[in-house]
């Protein structure tokens, strides 16, 4: 690059707006040339750019307005109380009490706890699956691939990026399913392995961008200094290039984890969607989203359990919102660390 | 043992795992874009024809084509588009090219587009039926129709809205990307000929980032078209005589459509060549549609690095 000299003469990005308004303020203008129509767009502007915070705004008020019944109204009481959700019941039949998630049965028992289990199996399968794939992708490409290699993978994962989650659903459930059954004999077709590896096939892009975006954020004179100190190629990606990268890879788990939490259409697919309490892997199982997503369809109205599903949503938004807020900030951080403007 | 191997070997040795470990995790990955592609191309291409395109299911979806969940994906994105795009290319350019970057309300712009992006689809469908539907077409139905069911069902427009606040940040981010290329002796030479703020962005600016904008638009009409969780509740249908040509119609979709032949199909080896054809359709739009999201961006910043150097 032979723009470095010009761009040290630059005011910092962060200044620029500042300097064109104070431009903008002293040259005097004749107001009459300036069409009417101007000003209306620009308030128009000013007030399309809170969309989105309205859009978040909005979704959190709505969905959860849907959900607030189940604090306060005596009707939904009657059935689930937020207590029984959280805490294990006796159920008539059962020996001793349980978490047991069954709003469709004769006495309807919304025990959150299965859910969240199922959910957490699909997410550890995932994420195992997709940050080494992803890290190590993004390190290949980055340190490794000459410049014709890159030029073709890019777009290839690009494209994995693009396909609906419908399809990786439907890959999982029709192919992917079948051939874990053969290949290690498991006893459920639709597991949290099939669902989460499928899963991870959406979160591979996701870490993959983010971490090679971090690790090509890394300034030069940290790798020249590292080589000048006689260290070996990979020592240096090792020990100086992952650990100077390493809040951005953070970043990038943290949101193919958000991802892998609310992911609906892979495991309302691919898991099996039965809410079984237990440790194995290859039982099937029963998210949170997918909960949402197949039940929804079929409840009464305003009814109790109308309002515990979208109790779950409004659950699956306050996760997914806190573990983006974390990866927002280590990205935040890594950039101030390394003097990197926005 | 240290002294056995020498430093240059020990170097050498460790260079190689590192190629070998992160290059067979490159493949790997390539080779699952490949084993998913390959399949559906190969179960799928049986049954794709024209035909197949232009005609409606039949004998309960295990003959005919899936005409109308074209029409349906179609008529999504046109919506979804005309709502995305204006607030989309609105926020670009107000954080960059009017907002203080430091203020208060620019982060908390910020913040809310990277949060909107990190919402799981299934709130999105759940929010759609709570804002749009509960909401806004009960409330809309309530004053101009005395009560008729018009436009408090799950609709058309409804669904496109919905899918609009979720591509949001995509049409932002891109077209964000696009305003940051564009040199910023462009917009100074525009002001200091006497130019208004907003009359460099329309005339100076804008021009030169229509490349981004349309990035962006691409890829919010390819999430639009395979995006299920959202149009659940909001208005895909799994079969209409009609089409639909009204905002308040439902309407049949590819990705609901793949959905529900793969999982509510009562025999599901029957339907499958008209499954995999079906998802063969939607893994091309796609497909398409993203490889040329890459070429326009790909171009553009081409453009812009020539111009620098």
């Amino acid at each position: 690059m032979s723009n470095g000299t010009a761009k040290a003469s630059m005011p910092p990005p962060g200044q620029v707006n500042t300097v064109l308004a104070q431009v903008e303020g002293r040259v005097p203008r004749r107001r009459s040339n300036v069409p009417a129509w101007h000003h209306v767009a620009e308030v128009m502007i000013r007030v399309l750019a809170l969309t989105a915070i309205a859009a978040i705004v909005l979704i959190f008020a709505f969905v959860a307005k849907e959900a607030l019944p189940l604090l306060f109204s005596d009707n939904i009481h009657h059935e689930v109380t937020l207590r029984q959700m959280w805490t294990a019941q006796t159920w008539p039949g059962y020996d001793s009490a349980e978490h047991i998630w069954q709003p469709v049965s004769n006495i309807p028992k919304y025990g959150i706890w299965p859910l969240i289990l199922g959910t957490l199996k699909v997410s550890i399968v995932s994420m195992l699956v997709a940050t080494p794939l992803g890290v190590a992708s993004a390190l290949y490409l980055s340190q490794y691939a000459s410049r014709r290699v890159r030029e073709l993978v890019k777009p290839a994962i690009e494209l994995l990026a693009g396909i609906p989650s419908v399809v990786l659903g439907f890959f999982a459930l029709m192919v992917m399913a079948s051939w874990f059954q053969d290949t290690f004999d498991l006893d459920s077709r639709l597991n949290a392995i099939v669902a989460g590896v499928a899963l991870s096939f959406a979160i591979i892009p996701l870490i993959f961008t983010i971490s090679e975006e971090a690790i090509g954020a890394v300034p030069r004179s940290y790798v020249e200094a590292s080589t000048a100190l006689g260290a070996a190629r990979w020592q240096t990606i090792v020990r100086v290039l992952l650990p100077a990268a390493s809040p951005g890879i953070a970043a990038a788990v943290a949101l193919g984890l958000g991802r892998a939490v609310g992911e609906t259409l892979v495991v309302l697919m691919a898991s099996g969607n039965a809410a079984i309490t237990s440790a194995s892997f290859t039982e099937s199982v029963r998210t949170l989203s997918a909960s949402v997503a197949a039940e929804l369809a079929e409840v009464v109205f305003g009814g109790p359990h109308y309002t515990v599903l979208f109790f779950l949503g409004t659950f699956l938004f306050v996760i997914t919102f806190g573990i983006n807020l974390m990866g927002d900030f280590a990205i935040r951080r890594m950039k101030r660390k390394l003097g990197v403007g926005l | 043992m240290r002294s056995l191997f020498s430093r240059e070997l020990r170097s050498r040795l460790g260079d190689s795992a590192l190629v070998i470990s992160t290059g067979a995790a490159t493949l790997l990955v390539l080779i699952i874009l490949a084993i998913i592609v390959g399949d559906v191309v190969h179960h799928g291409a049986a049954r794709f024809s024209w035909e197949f395109l232009s005609t409606a299911p039949s004998q309960g979806m295990t003959a005919g084509g899936v005409f109308p969940a074209i029409f349906g994906t179609v008529a999504l994105v046109i919506l979804m588009t005309i709502a995305v795009v204006p607030a989309g290319v609105a926020t670009a350019i107000y954080i960059h090219e009017y907002a203080d970057r430091e203020s208060s309300l620019t982060r908390l712009i910020r913040v809310a587009i990277n949060n909107l992006a990190g919402v799981p689809s299934i709130v999105f469908g759940l929010f759609g039926l709570g804002f749009f539907i509960q909401f806004v077409g009960v409330g809309i139905d309530r004053t101009l129709f005395s009560g008729h069911k018009v436009f408090g069902q799950p609709a058309l427009i409804w669904a496109a809205l919905t899918m609009a606040v979720l591509t949001l940040p995509v049409v932002i981010v891109a077209t964000e990307e696009a305003l940051r290329a564009v040199p910023r002796e462009l917009r100074e030479a525009s002001l200091a000929l006497g130019a208004t703020r907003f009359q460099t962005v329309i005339k100076v600016v804008l021009p030169q980032a229509t490349a981004g904008i349309l990035t962006g638009t691409i890829l919010a009409i390819s999430r639009g078209a395979g995006e299920v969780a959202p149009i659940l509740f909001t208005g895909a249908a799994y079969y209409l005589p009609q089409l639909p040509w009204q905002p308040q119609n439902q309407f049949m979709h590819l990705g609901y459509h793949v959905y529900v032949l793969a999982t509510q199909s009562p025999d599901v080896d029957a339907g499958k060549p008209i499954l995999y054809a079906t998802v063969l359709v939607l893994l091309m739009v796609t497909f398409v549609l993203n490889l040329s999201a890459f070429v326009v961006r790909s171009r553009m910043r081409h453009r812009f690095a020539g111009a620098s150097s």
